[in-house]
């Protein structure tokens, strides 16, 4: 279990990167240390109206400099989000982390893995991607413009699919899958419910385990709330129902111990 | 007594914060960041005879300074508590406050039964959860059926009762003094205030379950009012909450007549809030050179 801590972060850099997607680098006290690929940071709004934490996976760790990269969308016109897209350097904001799981890398290590990213699920396996020592294939998916992409190319093989064709497989990330040939070991995914819909059916037909990371609804972001839970095939250890907690037990899921 | 403790029927509490339940687990998870034996008490989440998956997601959304929530009381069942949450909320210095829910008189009676050899220091009924079909609020919204569910639950309690209490109602002045012809030991309130939010974008309810329970700062003026309603109509010690953030809040409930206070959805943009809202009450009481802060309870009039 890595240490959670709530800090007062200093912005070091806000950078807006595509249409509404923007990436802030922020440096931490001692979150950036101790956290994982897969993992989020709760960040609270500096408008008191705004109540609740945003949960916004992390994209990128320097346990060096103690800084940690977060790559988010904003979601609309008076949100959060835009809030935070309009913090400058120097700024500081308060956020609770490293919160959630992380992927388990030690379960693809050496294999031959799929790193699949969605839209704004594509952040979280940038870090993925860097720590994890593995024949890497990763396959990400937009909507049209494509942003993260050249980062990624370090990592391993990447490829694209957009909705539109504009980039790479015109289709889903299953389509640019298919059309290339690709094959794995293992499946990484993290991205909107009907994309994870589909790799889970995938890994389940050709019989390969799948990790994927979900998103519901959260309030506190520690697991005391109950408000993320997500249903689980079998009686959870700790809620003793079929529902587990999305922000505690997860982010990330073997794909086959949840209903999607 | 220190200057800072308060009593609730006979059970000393060594200051007046309590977390709200449903807002803090069995403090578990809260354990990371406040050191519990700093509270006066905690209150658990509501607990049934049996385990309840709660309602669909999603639970909770985000108001103006509020929010709406419909957990629908999830809950891994008296057994489980019994045999994991006890034990651990046992290690601390703090009051024990066990929320007990159910579907049926017989379900809360069944749960305060064998919650009667437990180290529970006060149990507290939550009549009022609006996100519930059956049970729930529909015992706080009726008088007669308030005062004969305390009534029943007393029978088979062997500590001290809390008879939580809904603000969905006309007056709630005739709801306390039902809980109090009951025989209830302390009355707690406000529970969450019913509401609903659509998402335009998805023609939809923001919340799966259509209507949820408010709470956060945007309710406190209604919860204050309230607290200073039921604490001038009945003789029972009154523990208030509702959008509790600051120590200065806490301080304007337990003027309005609250013994002892419950610090929310507070705890979840900042989850060492309870810890905040205890050194705040001492500042004040220091400031103000009061050397107990049993003379400020209801102080205003």
């Amino acid at each position: 279990m890595s240490e959670k801590a709530k800090e007062k972060v200093k912005i070091v850099s806000q950078e807006c990167i595509g249409k509404d997607i923007y990436s802030m680098w922020l440096q931490t006290d001692r979150i950036a240390k101790s956290a994982r690929p897969g993992q989020f940071l709760s960040l609270y709004t500096r408008d008191g109206s705004k109540l609740l934490p945003r949960p916004i996976s992390i994209c990128e760790i320097d346990k060096e400099k103690d800084r940690i990269r977060l790559v988010y969308r904003v979601t609309g016109p008076n949100t959060g989000t835009e809030g935070f897209s309009k913090l400058h350097a120097n700024v500081s904001i308060e956020v609770l982390g490293p919160l959630g799981n992380g992927f388990p890398l030690e379960e693809a290590r050496g294999k031959k893995v799929f790193l699949i990213g969605g839209g704004i699920g594509i952040p979280p396996m940038l870090e993925t991607a860097k720590q994890l020592d593995a024949e890497k294939k990763i396959i990400l998916g937009y909507r049209d413009e494509l942003f993260l992409k050249a980062e990624f190319e370090s990592y391993g093989e990447v490829y694209t699919a957009t909705e539109d064709g504009s980039a790479g497989t015109k289709g889903n990330v299953m389509d640019s899958i298919r059309k290339n040939g690709l094959e794995a070991d293992v499946v990484f995914a993290c991205g909107p419910a009907p994309m994870l819909r589909a790799v889970k059916a995938y890994a389940l037909e050709k019989k390969i385990p799948c990790w994927i990371s979900m998103e519901e609804r959260m309030a506190c972001g520690i697991g005391a709330c109950l408000a993320c839970v997500c249903k689980s095939k079998e009686v959870d250890s700790h809620s003793h129902v079929n529902n587990k907690r999305v922000c505690k037990d997860g982010p990330v899921f073997l794909s086959t111990e949840v209903e999607l | 007594m220190s200057k800072m403790s308060v009593t609730l029927a006979g059970v000393e509490l060594k200051n007046p914060v309590m977390t709200a339940s449903g807002t803090f687990g069995s403090g578990m998870e809260y354990s990371e960041f406040v050191d519990l034996n700093k509270l006066g008490a905690v209150v658990t989440k509501g607990v049934a005879n049996v385990p309840w998956p709660g309602n669909p997601t999603p639970r909770v959304v985000e108001t103006s300074s509020g929010m709406l929530n419909a957990i629908g009381l999830q809950n891994p069942g008296i057994d489980v508590f019994c045999e994991r949450d006890m034990p651990f909320l046992q290690q601390f210095d703090t009051k024990i406050i066990v929320n007990v829910c159910g579907k049926s008189t017989e379900d809360y009676c069944q749960v305060v039964e064998r919650l009667a050899d437990e180290k529970a220091d006060l149990l507290e009924i939550n009549v009022s959860c609006p996100n519930v079909k059956e049970g729930g609020i529909a015992f706080g919204q009726d008088p007669k059926a308030l005062e004969a569910i305390t009534k029943e639950v007393k029978k088979y309690a062997k500590q001290p009762i809390i008879m939580k209490l809904s603000p969905n109602v006309t007056d709630i002045t005739e709801m306390a003094k039902a809980a109090e012809a009951g025989g209830a030991d302390v009355l707690s309130l406000i529970n969450t205030l019913t509401g609903m939010k659509i998402d335009i974008n998805r023609r939809t309810f923001a919340l799966a379950n259509k209507t949820g329970g408010m709470s956060g700062p945007a309710v406190k003026p209604i919860a204050v009012r309230m607290v200073y309603q039921a604490a001038n109509a009945v003789s029972l010690p009154i523990i208030g909450m509702g959008g509790i953030a600051t120590w200065e809040d806490a301080m304007e409930f337990i003027m309005a007549g609250a013994t002892a206070v419950s610090v929310g959805t507070a705890n979840f943009f900042n989850p060492c809030a309870t810890d905040e809202v205890v050194k705040g009450i001492e500042g004040f009481l220091e400031k103000n050179q009061i050397g107990d802060i049993r003379e400020l309870i209801g102080v205003v009039k």
